[in-house]
């Protein structure tokens, strides 16, 4: 074998190689810093997000319209800001509302979005008003439990 | 009857020691080719050799059962999962899988077999024919000549084969479940990197391939090195570096594992 | 020609654990000679070339090349020494993943720094002594046994030794071969000034080429001198060796007791 077959070989073999890191941290782990194509980004507060999840879905009538692209905890209106990226294809009215759903009893969590009525549309950096927060099974039992209990004291 | 009883303790005894020799004697080779590792690492073009006979030789069986993995992954995951109607974790569970076990162990598995044994025959077959020992009679050290390029040439490839093995189970896994089964592509994602830890899942993996690169390699030249230098002899040696090596990553992986994953949920 | 001795062995003792190889072996070895040590197998010649190579230690005695010691040289001087040692091997230990030009080339990339171009002219003239200059570009699996033991010889001269050893070098080889090497040995003792030490039970074929036989018989000298009082010689050991006599002092039964004793004949008579 020649040496410079040799040497183009082992080269293509590392490079590959660290290729494969490179995907495994960016692709598979979470190094990454994800775009669609062509986006908009709107935000909404939710008082609990429950298990949404940096990437999870957004969609419209079962439609994927975009994707959550961050989740932070606001100190000024102590909720959570979820910031989505939407798809420029579609565009929503002002009024919609967004919820946060679960695909399945035990599936992952995806935010609901429920078109309105108004003429003027979401633009970039703008906030949806309306929301609704995830429902969380502790507090769905802790609450049946107290009206539970309520209801045998009024007896 | 005592006579015996005494025979067997004596061959007990015997094994021991057989074997505590064994280890001492590996472990003493193994720094030798450590300490003498300068003039391959200075030279690099003779590591670069072996690169080619232990890396790009082995790409084929790793890229491919890699595929073959992953696609079983995520068949089988997808089967399960449906039923608890989840079957968008799917992308979670090849990704854990092959990134904290799977890749690592088997890739170093097919390593053993296929770059390990490989090694071990050629140092074998050299000692065999004398050409270690005209190495030796021509003042050139057979350890850092011969040795020490394959030992690191293996230590660096196996993280490399392992990280491919792990991408192209992946792929494998996104291959049957997204594009045949129809699971949604975002969800099989954004699961997969929600759950999947750079820190603790990426790097534990990369470190534990490294170890095994590590065990696979000393093992492969200390039995090559060692071998009876006749056929029995070499071949002997090679079996003994697939056997030793497997239960090696084996018990290797569970003792990592226990370190670096202890109290993770 | 000059006499002047490059090797003196004295009262060299060798053993394998309790097995005994050799015993009081004391040999003169001038520069410039070619000298045969002949033996039947498994009579210690090759330990000797070990010993003189350093990779055995002495059980007692000492191999002197030199001036210096073998036994007594850290591992550095010893690794110095070895540069001006050439080594013929068996069946030639030709590096198997190396071209015949790399072969040559080896010790000289190894230890020199010579430029590429120069070390192609060496390898060039080495393999041309041995005839082979053509087959530079081949593996050593497509070479003939006489073919590679003629490139073994040509990558053991690279350095330009002070001594050659070759360790069976007429082993396998057919007779035109066997004619080959005996005479490129004499020749390149002859054109280098090297001593050459010659570990062989091939008798004729060595004792046309030889200066000197010593003949080694259970760890000791049995005999030695020159070809001619060699061939001459009345001793029965050397008789029998250098005419290959079946029976003799080396006996063709290993020993044993009786044979009627042992087919218990013995027992059926009485």
């Amino acid at each position: 074998m020649q040496r410079t077959t040799m040497d183009l070989w082992v080269g293509l073999f590392v490079l590959v190689g660290i290729g494969a890191l490179m995907i495994l941290s960016l692709k598979v782990g979470n190094l990454n810093a994800y775009s669609m194509a062509q986006t908009y980004t709107i935000t909404g507060n939710f008082e609990n997000i429950g298990g949404l999840k940096v990437r999870a879905p957004v969609k419209s009538s079962g439609v994927v319209v975009g994707r959550v692209s961050n989740i932070q905890f606001s100190t000024k209106t102590y909720d959570a800001v979820v910031t989505m990226n939407m798809d420029s294809r579609y565009q929503f009215p002002k009024d919609t509302f967004a919820s946060i759903l679960t695909a399945g009893l035990l599936g992952e969590q995806y935010i609901g979005l429920s078109v309105g009525g108004d003429e003027r549309m979401l633009a970039e950096g703008d906030n949806i008003m309306k929301t609704n927060s995830a429902m969380v099974l502790e507090e769905m039992i802790g609450r049946f439990l107290f009206d539970k209990a309520a209801e045998e004291e009024a007896f | 009857m005592l006579n015996r009883i005494v025979a067997n303790i004596q061959d007990i005894g015997h094994r021991v020691i057989d074997s505590v020799w064994r280890l001492g004697n590996a472990s003493r080779f193994f720094i030798l080719v450590l300490l003498k590792s300068g003039t391959c690492l200075r030279r690099f073009s003779l590591v670069i050799r072996e690169l080619y006979y232990t890396g790009v030789l082995s790409l084929i069986i790793i890229i491919v059962s890699g595929l073959f993995v992953g696609m079983v992954l995520g068949l089988q995951g997808y089967e399960t999962l449906q039923k608890y109607g989840s079957e968008s974790a799917v992308g979670t569970l090849v990704a854990l899988s092959l990134v904290r076990e799977l890749g690592p162990v088997v890739s170093a598995l097919l390593f053993a077999s296929r770059a390990g044994s490989a090694i071990t025959a050629e140092i074998g077959l050299m000692k065999a024919t004398e050409q270690l020992s005209a190495m030796g009679m021509m003042a050139v050290d057979p350890i850092a000549r011969v040795v020490a390029p394959r030992f690191w040439a293996g230590v660096i490839s196996m993280p490399l084969l392992a990280a491919m093995f792990s991408v192209m189970g992946v792929f494998g896994g996104y291959l049957v479940t997204v594009v045949f089964i129809g699971v949604d592509a975002g969800s099989f994602w954004s699961q997969m990197q929600g759950a999947v830890d750079f820190r603790f899942d990426i790097i534990n993996g990369f470190i534990k391939s490294c170890f095994f690169g590590v065990a696979i390699t000393a093992i492969a030249v200390y039995e090559g090195y060692d071998a009876p230098p006749t056929a029995e002899g070499v071949s002997g040696a090679t079996t003994r570096t697939v056997v030793t090596s497997s239960l090696v990553i084996l018990g290797l992986d569970f003792i990592l594992t226990a370190f670096m994953f202890r109290g993770i949920s | 020609m000059q006499s002047e001795t490059l090797i003196e062995i004295r009262d060299l003792n060798f053993a394998y654990g309790a097995r005994s190889i050799l015993n009081g072996i004391n040999m003169t070895m001038s520069r410039g000679k070619v000298i045969a040590i002949m033996g039947g197998s498994g009579s210690g010649k090759t330990t000797l070339l070990k010993l003189i190579g350093g990779t055995v230690r002495p059980s007692s005695g000492y191999v002197n090349v030199a001036g210096q010691v073998i036994h007594q040289l850290d591992r550095d001087a010893l690794f110095k020494i070895r540069r001006k040692m050439g080594m013929l091997f068996q069946f030639g230990a030709l590096f198997t993943d190396l071209s015949v030009f790399d072969n040559v080339a080896f010790q000289m990339r190894e230890h020199t720094d010579l430029p590429e171009s120069m070390i192609r002219d060496l390898v060039l003239m080495k393999l041309h002594a041995v005839g082979l200059r053509g087959a530079s570009h081949l593996m050593p699996v497509e070479l003939s046994g006489g073919m590679a033991r003629r490139v073994a010889l040509a990558r053991s001269i690279a350095l330009d030794p002070m001594l050659i050893m070759y360790d069976e070098p007429f082993t396998g080889l057919d007779p035109i071969s066997l004619s080959v090497i005996g005479s490129l040995i004499r020749r390149l003792t002859d054109a280098l000034g090297t001593t050459s030490i010659i570990v062989t039970h091939d008798v004729q074929e060595s004792l046309k080429i030889v200066d000197y036989v010593y003949f080694i018989a259970d760890g000791v000298i049995a005999a030695q001198g020159t070809p001619q009082e060699v061939s001459e010689s009345v001793a029965p050991f050397v008789h029998q060796f250098v005419h290959g006599e079946e029976d003799g002092p080396v006996p063709f039964h290993y020993p044993a007791q009786a044979y009627r004793a042992d087919l218990n004949l013995e027992n059926n008579l009485a």
